[in-house]
Order: C-alpha cells, then sequence, then structure tokens
C-alpha cells in the first residue's frame, strides 16, 4: 500500500513539474508585460530599464527559476487587466465555481446511482429501456445548449429562474457563498443540471454497465447458490464491485467537469474561474491565464491522486498486497 | 464465398436488419454525411460569398414565421446569410474536423497500441506512462488551452486560416491514449493465443505477425471506439467554436453559429442558435446511437434471449 | 423410502438467439442418504448444466423444459423463488469449480460465511455464527482459523480457498452437495487432499454428494455409483467399480481404455475417434452411432433407453436388447 502511494505521488510531482514548464512557456510567449504594465505613452528607454528591472533579459532558465520560486510561494504573476495579484483574483472566483462544481456533483451522485443500479437489476423493464434512450440523446446534446435551451425556456419563456449571475450572496469569511440564500438557489440551480447534464447520463449508463457486468460474474452465481436474498446480493456483493471502476473513472470526469464550467460559466454569466478564464482570453491577460492553469493544473493532479488513492484504500486487493 | 457474400451471412448484418433504430440513425447520418459532401449543389446560397450577403437581410425569421420569406427557408443570420446553407457549409466543417481528428487519433493510437502491447518491455511502460497522464487530463481543458494560446500569439485572424488543421490536430493528438490503450488490451489477450506462437515459430517477423494476424482481431473494439470518438470530436469542436476559440464567424461551424445567436435569443431570434443546435443533435445523435448498436452486437455477453 | 435426491426425465434447452437446443435429453438418475455419486463426461456433455439444475440455477437464457427434480418428495424445479432460496446453501450445497472466482473479492472470509448462516437463521447471533464458521474452518484444516476469519480471498493459495468453499458448504449442515469440477483448477498435489477431505466429511456427517467431473481417476476414488454422460443424456449407470471395471457402453469401454493406466509402457494411448458432437449437431438415433465401433442399422434409426448389460449395470445402447426397443422411444 505504501509502495503504491509513494508511486502515486512521485507522478503527481512529475506531473505539476511538467505543468509548470508548460506555464512558464506560455508565460514567455504571449503578451508583453512591461507594455501592460507602463502604457503607451513612456519612452523607449524607459521601457528597457523597465525590462532589465523587471528580469526579462535574463537566461530562461534563471527566469524559469524565478518563476516556479514565486509559484511555490504563491506568487502567480500580476494580472494585467485587473492590476492586482493573480491568486488573489483566482481565490476571489474559486468559491463561484466550487459551488457549482459541488451542487452538480451532488445531483449527479445523488441521481446516478439508483436509476444505475435499478437498470442494471431490470434492464427489460420500460423505466429502465426509456432511461436508456434518454440518456444516449442526453449525451449527445452538448453542455452549452442544454444551458441554452434551459435559459430560453426557464428565464425568457416562463420567467421562473434567472438568466445570469450569482445572486445574493452571504460572505463567510473570504468565501462569498450563494448557497445561504433562496435567491442563491434559484441562481445556481439551472447552471448546476446544465453542467451535470452530460455527465448524469454517462454515469448512469456506467454504473449500469459495469453492475451487469458483475452481476455476470461467478462470485454472483455463487451467492445466489448460498441461497442470499436478492438484496443481500445485489446491494453488498454487486455494488461494491460495481462502485470501484467508477471511482476511478469520477476521478478523470472531475477534469472533464472543469472544461464544462468553462462552458456553462460562458452562457449563464457565472463569476467563476471558467468565465474570469474567457475574459483572460479576450483579454491577453497572460498572467491570469498561466495562474488559472497552474490552479486548475494542480486541483486535477490533486483531485486524480486523491481518487487513486482511495481507490487503493478501499480495494481490499491493493490494500493489503500493496500490488495492481 | 465471396466478401458480400460472407457479409450477408454475418451476425453484424443479421442483427442490423432487425434493428429500427439503427437502421434509421444510419439512414439520417448517411443524409447528413451526403449533404455535407455535396454542399455546393445542395444549398442554395455559398454562404462564404461576400457577394451574396447583404446586411440588410440580417435577421430574419424562419419561412413559416410571420415575417419569413420564402428565399430564405430557415432565415438569416445576423450578417444576413442565409441559415440553411451557412448550416449545411457548418455541418460539413464539423464533420470533416471530426473525421480528421478521429483518422490522426486512430492512426497513432493504434499503431501504438500494437507495437508498444506486442514488445511490451521498456517501449510499453513509457507510452501507458504517458497514456495515464495524458488521460487524466481533460483533452476539453487542453484544447481550450491551446487554442487561446495560439489565438493570442497569432492574432485572430491567422487563427481563422489555420483553425481547421489546427483544431484536427489538437483534438486529434489528445485523445490517441484511448486507441492505444484499447488495443494494447486486445494485443496483449491476442498475443497469448496458440496461432500468434505458431506463427513466430513458423519465423514470421513480428510486424507480419501484427498486422496480418493480431490486428484483424483488434478491428471490432476500433470501430467501436471510433464511432463515439466522432461523436465526442464533433463536440468538441462545437464546444471550442462556441467559445470562440474554434472557427471562426466568417467560416463558422455549427457551434460558432450557435454563438453567434447566442445573445440574440433574448430579443427573440431564437432560430440562430436553436436550428444549428437541433442540427448539431440530430448529427451527434445518429452517430452515438449506431455506436450503442455496434457495441451491442459486438459484445458476446449480453445475450437479448 | 423417499431417495434424497430423484431426477426423473429432465430437459433442459437453451433459447439461443439463432433457435432452441436441448442441452440435456431426459435425464434421470437417483441418489440415497449419504450416497456418492460421479457424474462424468466432457465438456459440453450437459453434466454441469445437470448439476446447476438440481437448484434452478441455470444461466439464462437456459431453463428446464421438463422433468422433474424431487428433493425428499418435494419437486424443486417448480416450487416457489423463496422456496428454493431457503433449500440453496441451506440443505443443498454447492461447490463451484474455481475457487479464486467464486469468492467475491472485495467482501472477507469471516463475511462469506456468517452471511449465509444470517441468511437461513436469522434469529443467530453473530459470536455463534462466527463460532460456527471457525468450527467447520477447523474441520477443513485452516490453520489460525481466528485470524483467516478476517482476511480476504487473495490472501489464500489456491488450495486453502477451495477448502474454504469447503467449509462454506458445511456450515448450514446441508444434506447434499453438488460439486461441479472441484478440482480442476487445482494443482495435482491438492486435487488428491480435497478428495480425500470431501469424502471424509462425507462419509462423517452423511452427506450425499454429486461429484461432477470429467476426471474418471478421481470419480474411481471417491463415489459409489457413477453416470456417465454423453451429448445431453445418460449412457451408463451402475455402481463405480463395476462399470470402470467392465463398462457396458462403448462410449464408457473407450473412456476407460483412453486412460494412460489402460495402455501399456511405451505403447500409443487409445483414442476414440472423432468428436462429441455440438449441442446443434446431435445426430438421429444414438448420439454417439457416428463414432461406435460396434455401430448396427438400428443405432442410425432409434435412439436406445437405458437398460440393463450384461452384468447389470444400465446401458443406452442396442447392444443390450430390450422389449422396448420395437416402440418408438425417446
Amino acid at each position: 500500500m505504501i509502495a503504491f502511494m509513494i508511486r502515486r505521488l512521485f507522478q503527481a510531482l512529475i506531473v505539476i513539474f511538467i505543468i509548470s514548464v508548460i506555464g512558464f512557456a506560455i508565460k514567455q510567449s504571449v503578451g508583453d508585460p512591461v507594455r501592460e504594465l507602463t502604457g503607451i505613452s513612456v519612452s523607449e528607454e524607459e521601457r528597457d530599464e523597465f525590462r532589465e528591472k523587471l528580469g526579462l533579459n535574463d537566461p530562461w532558465y534563471v527566469q524559469y527559476g524565478r518563476f516556479f520560486g514565486d509559484a511555490i510561494q504563491g506568487d502567480l504573476g500580476t494580472s494585467f487587466f485587473y492590476k492586482r495579484p493573480a491568486t488573489e483574483v483566482i481565490l476571489e472566483k474559486a468559491p463561484a465555481t466550487l459551488e457549482l462544481v459541488l451542487v452538480s456533483s451532488l445531483i449527479i451522485l445523488f441521481f446516478s446511482v439508483p436509476l444505475g443500479v435499478f437498470s442494471a437489476i431490470k434492464p427489460d423493464s420500460l423505466f429502465s429501456r426509456a432511461l436508456m434512450g434518454s440518456s444516449i440523446v442526453g449525451v449527445s446534446i452538448p453542455v452549452f445548449l442544454t444551458a441554452i435551451m434551459m435559459v430560453y425556456l426557464f428565464s425568457i419563456k416562463l420567467g421562473w429562474l434567472p438568466s445570469f449571475g450569482r445572486g445574493e450572496l452571504v460572505m463567510l469569511g473570504g468565501w462569498g457563498t450563494g448557497l445561504l440564500t433562496v435567491d442563491g438557489w434559484l441562481h445556481i440551480l439551472m447552471p448546476s443540471i446544465a453542467l451535470s447534464s452530460i455527465m448524469l447520463p454517462l454515469f448512469i449508463r456506467l454504473i449500469r454497465s459495469e453492475m451487469m457486468e458483475v452481476l455476470e460474474s461467478e462470485y454472483i452465481k455463487y451467492a445466489w447458490a448460498k441461497g442470499l436474498s436478492h438484496r443481500r446480493v445485489w446491494f453488498v456483493h454487486a455494488f461494491k464491485n460495481t462502485l470501484l471502476p467508477v471511482i476511478t473513472v469520477g476521478g478523470v470526469q472531475l477534469g472533464v467537469t472543469i472544461a464544462f464550467t468553462i462552458l456553462t460559466e460562458t452562457v449563464f454569466q457565472w463569476q467563476g474561474l471558467g468565465f474570469m478564464f474567457m475574459e483572460a482570453v479576450e483579454r491577453s491577460d497572460a498572467p491570469l491565464l498561466v495562474a488559472y492553469l497552474m490552479f486548475v493544473g494542480i486541483v486535477m493532479v490533486g483531485v486524480n491522486t486523491i481518487v487513486d488513492l482511495i481507490y487503493g484504500l478501499v480495494n481490499p486487493t491493493i490494500r493489503i498486497a500493496g500490488v495492481k | 464465398m465471396n466478401r458480400l457474400d460472407k457479409f450477408r451471412e454475418s451476425f453484424l448484418w443479421y442483427s442490423f436488419k432487425r434493428d429500427k433504430v439503427a437502421i434509421a440513425s444510419l439512414i439520417v447520418l448517411m443524409v447528413l454525411v451526403l449533404a455535407a459532401i455535396f454542399a455546393p449543389l445542395i444549398a442554395p446560397y455559398n454562404p462564404y460569398d461576400p457577394e451574396m450577403i447583404d446586411i440588410m437581410n440580417s435577421e430574419i425569421p424562419p419561412a413559416w414565421e410571420e415575417e419569413g420569406v420564402a428565399e430564405f427557408l430557415l432565415g438569416t443570420d445576423s450578417q444576413g446569410r442565409d441559415m440553411l446553407s451557412t448550416m449545411i457549409y457548418g455541418m460539413r466543417i464539423s464533420i470533416i474536423i471530426g473525421l480528421g481528428a478521429v483518422a490522426l487519433q486512430a492512426i497513432l493510437g493504434v499503431l501504438i497500441g500494437l507495437f508498444a502491447g506486442y514488445h511490451g518491455g521498456r517501449l510499453d511502460a513509457f507510452f501507458m506512462r504517458a497514456a495515464d497522464v495524458q488521460l487524466s487530463f481533460s483533452y476539453l481543458m487542453v484544447a481550450i488551452f491551446m487554442s487561446a494560446i495560439l489565438q493570442a500569439v497569432v492574432g485572430v485572424a491567422k487563427f481563422g486560416e489555420i483553425a481547421i488543421p489546427f483544431l484536427v490536430l489538437v483534438i486529434g493528438l489528445s485523445q490517441w491514449p484511448q486507441y492505444a490503450r484499447t488495443v494494447r488490451a486486445s494485443v496483449l489477450a491476442e498475443r497469448k493465443k496458440e496461432y500468434v506462437e505458431a506463427a513466430r515459430v513458423a519465423g514470421f517477423t513480428s510486424s507480419r505477425i501484427i498486422l496480418d494476424q493480431i490486428f484483424p482481431n483488434t478491428l471490432s473494439p476500433i470501430l467501436v471506439l471510433s464511432t463515439i470518438q466522432v461523436a465526442n470530436a464533433v463536440m468538441s469542436e462545437a464546444a471550442l467554436s462556441f467559445l470562440g476559440l474554434g472557427m471562426p464567424i466568417d467560416r463558422p461551424s455549427l457551434g460558432s453559429l450557435i454563438n453567434s445567436g447566442f445573445e440574440l435569443i433574448f430579443s427573440g431570434a431564437w432560430w440562430i442558435t436553436a436550428l444549428p443546435g437541433l442540427l448539431l443533435v440530430i448529427l451527434v445523435l445518429s452517430i452515438n446511437m449506431l455506436g450503442d448498436f455496434l457495441r451491442d452486437v459486438f459484445n458476446p455477453k449480453l445475450y437479448k434471449g | 423410502m423417499t431417495s434424497l435426491l430423484e431426477v426423473k426425465d429432465l430437459v433442459i434447452k437453451f433459447a439461443l438467439r439463432s433457435g432452441e437446443v436441448t442441452a440435456t435429453n431426459g435425464v434421470s438418475f437417483t441418489l440415497e442418504k449419504g450416497e456418492r455419486l460421479g457424474l462424468v463426461g466432457e465438456s459440453g456433455a450437459g453434466k454441469s448444466v445437470t448439476g446447476f439444475s438440481i437448484i434452478n440455477l441455470i444461466s439464462k437464457p437456459g431453463y428446464i423444459a421438463s422433468g422433474e427434480v424431487n428433493f425428499l418428495g418435494e419437486d424443486l424445479a417448480r416450487v416457489s423463488d423463496e422456496r428454493i432460496r431457503s433449500i440453496r446453501g441451506n440443505r443443498i450445497s454447492m461447490i463451484f469449480q474455481d475457487p479464486m472466482m467464486t469468492l467475491n473479492p472485495v467482501l472477507t472470509i469471516g463475511t462469506q460465511m456468517t452471511e449465509t448462516l444470517h441468511q437461513h437463521n436469522p434469529k443467530m447471533s453473530k459470536e455463534e455464527a462466527r463460532n460456527i464458521a471457525l468450527d467447520k474452518l477447523r474441520k477443513v484444516h485452516i490453520p489460525s482459523p481466528e485470524k483467516r476469519l478476517d482476511q480476504y480471498p487473495h490472501e489464500f493459495s489456491g488450495g486453502m480457498r477451495q477448502r474454504i468453499i469447503i467449509a462454506i458448504a458445511l456450515l448450514t449442515g446441508p444434506e447434499l452437495i453438488i460439486a461441479d469440477e472441484p478440482t480442476t483448477a487445482l494443482d495435482v498435489t491438492i486435487q488428491a487432499e480435497i478428495m480425500d477431505l470431501l469424502m471424509e466429511l462425507c462419509k462423517t456427517d452423511d452427506m450425499g454428494l454429486i461429484l461432477i467431473t470429467h476426471d474418471l481417476a478421481v470419480v474411481a476414488q471417491v463415489t459409489q455409483n457413477i453416470a456417465v454422460m454423453y451429448a445431453g443424456s445418460v449412457v451408463e449407470k451402475g455402481p463405480t467399480a463395476q462399470v470402470v471395471a467392465d463398462p457396458q457402453h462403448p462410449y464408457t469401454q473407450g473412456l476407460i481404455a483412453a486412460l494412460p493406466q489402460s495402455s501399456g509402457h511405451g505403447e500409443r494411448l487409445n483414442q476414440i475417434p472423432g468428436m462429441m458432437p455440438t449441442l446443434k449437431n446431435i445426430p438421429p438415433g444414438c448420439s454417439f452411432n457416428p463414432r461406435c465401433p460396434h455401430v448396427m442399422d438400428v443405432c442410425r434409426q432409434q435412439s436406445p433407453g437405458l437398460r440393463p448389460g450384461k452384468n447389470g449395470n444400465l446401458a443406452a445402447c442396442h447392444l443390450y436388447p430390450d422389449e422396448l426397443d420395437n416402440s418408438s422411444a425417446v
């Protein structure tokens, strides 16, 4: 088990290193920090002086070292647009995205497990077949289209739900949460449903197919031969084995969810990291782009590593023997 | 028995004939693909020809609405282009990028999977590690980033020119691990079988063995995977274009059209977003349905008794 | 006196996509209390599926088309789901072929043992269940059973896992054990141990045993009676010693002759020419006729039922004439 953990952590560190190199490369090639920070009306000499002062004439490895050193301390540069440290901007906008992902994940968890399990146990029932049919359709509709359709239906035509923004927020320390007000919930409802709209059918189908495969295995047949009740066979013997691969897939899907937040936040003008990213793209705000990359990269590596570790803990064949 | 007869007797054809959904999906898909191929012949207008576009024609609703006109069957967009034509050309671009990207990933992934799986050892370990790392990254994220960077570096105009090959490259390169993994799993399973041992003993080179003997057995998982991947590639390109990081507005794909129409739905011009959206969904849906059908056919474990 | 188990004219079919096939074509045999019966045949002969059919556990798309499975007078093929569930793992236990695949990898041995007890005795306390489990583990010679209860299947060797499966089979004191190829997946050295253990336990607890296998040597050691199956039918039945020493049916004769022991040192092994037909290609008349060295015309037209051979074994062969032969027999 320990060997497994160490190996995973090492892998994570390598990936983070690679990300930082990419981030650095981006920083060097996009935009001109001097121009952004000093404006147009500064003379050539002053600009060169400034360049020297910023250390932009140093060899690349020195600059990288500085970049990496700063990054470890949490300094990811200064946003051209906001004229504030990029880290600060990110931390300010992170809660919005995190809450969105949280609510969306809850929706997925809450619905996919029972629906997936049910359609595996009774695959030929009308409900299961309708579910499978609609889930193919769900998977074929891109996230942003779902979002737009929801806005059109619930905001424009019916006027029930607000179409943009987060609504009324309550500040808990530095974290502005929308989950403590009704208004906040009204605002988060559509975006989170839209965000989960592609993942939900995916997970339902995944759980269903995993469980169906498990139900065909020898040990399940043996469980039946022992005369165990349906409940015991389905929910104890089959379920745990089904969950294992689903955990792994869940981890990977989180990365995809982050990409989808960009799409969703754009449609709903949700002031989170995704929205911030698109704005930074439009404004060529390189430091902010780099900061976003680093942040997202670390979060994804972190989550993937944690998911793998959890998997190692939950799966007895790894936990005890330590070898996969 | 020649090949055609063999196919007719095959389980694939037998199942296909009886699956109405699969037949319908294939028909729909073929209609769309043919429309895309023959776009210049079918589309009433050429949406790329500035002479044919009049800004005064912008935002006309589809023909069946009150203010619609017969010349523009599905209405016009914000620039005055005929929706029907632009949609057909846009779908064409989406399909080209989808197929191109998948061709790239498939060739790359299959080759890597075949050789890494067969030879094993360090080569295999290296590629599988790389695949693991790459798979843990959301490829959409990577595509978004690379697009953003490229656009920032070369500017919007230049980006528009190289958009198609760029998108094919980005989406293609990011997904080879899926193919590599699938093929490699097949190879590992086949490698142990006796016919491979026999061929090796008979003195065939490893390349011959791989290509002639093992590869044909990996075709069915590759086929199933390809349908999923084409659907994904089309959706990814749509997402990128929607964000403005894909096809530019003067050569729009379905995603770009949806984007251009987005703000306008608030003022009532729903068709600019809805119609391309519908077409996109139909396209992806038919591919997915076929993929599902293929998956069921090639999976021996599921009895429908 | 009712027999422990009486299988009568069991017909099992499979509803495949391409049509229906018959897996067993009227199988019959009886088992008395404490009797050890061997069900022998090649892969595909229908013996495993017969074994599973006793507790109605045939994998879809198979099903029991007709016949009876009378366990102490009760027809298990026709009882309710609840009733059959109360019998499975309780009064009739099964042992599967590959112990690695049979045990659930994510549950401890202890859980997989006590759950059987709790299922059939809901009022039993955890402690009592645990004690019974420990007792059975000792009976199958698993060292330090207390520690073992909390371990997972992958922490045991193949031989030990099969012992655990046997222990599980004993938990509720069943009257019948069905063992489907219990030693095929094990090393040769362990096979003998496991079979000895099984035989001992059956003798001490007076349990009936149906041993399903293709291994004649094992059957000769362990069982009292034997039923030989070929292409879905029983072709010979009788006391083991007698069937092995003086087989009546040409197929059984071929099987015995094919044993390495039957050939002299340095001689070629005897083979039965041809192969057993697949379910879809069973020839008309006697299913063995294409390969039989004693084939006669009648063999190709009429399928012989079981009738006494020269020494009292029942054999389905026209070599031993029977009054029923001229009527339309199955």
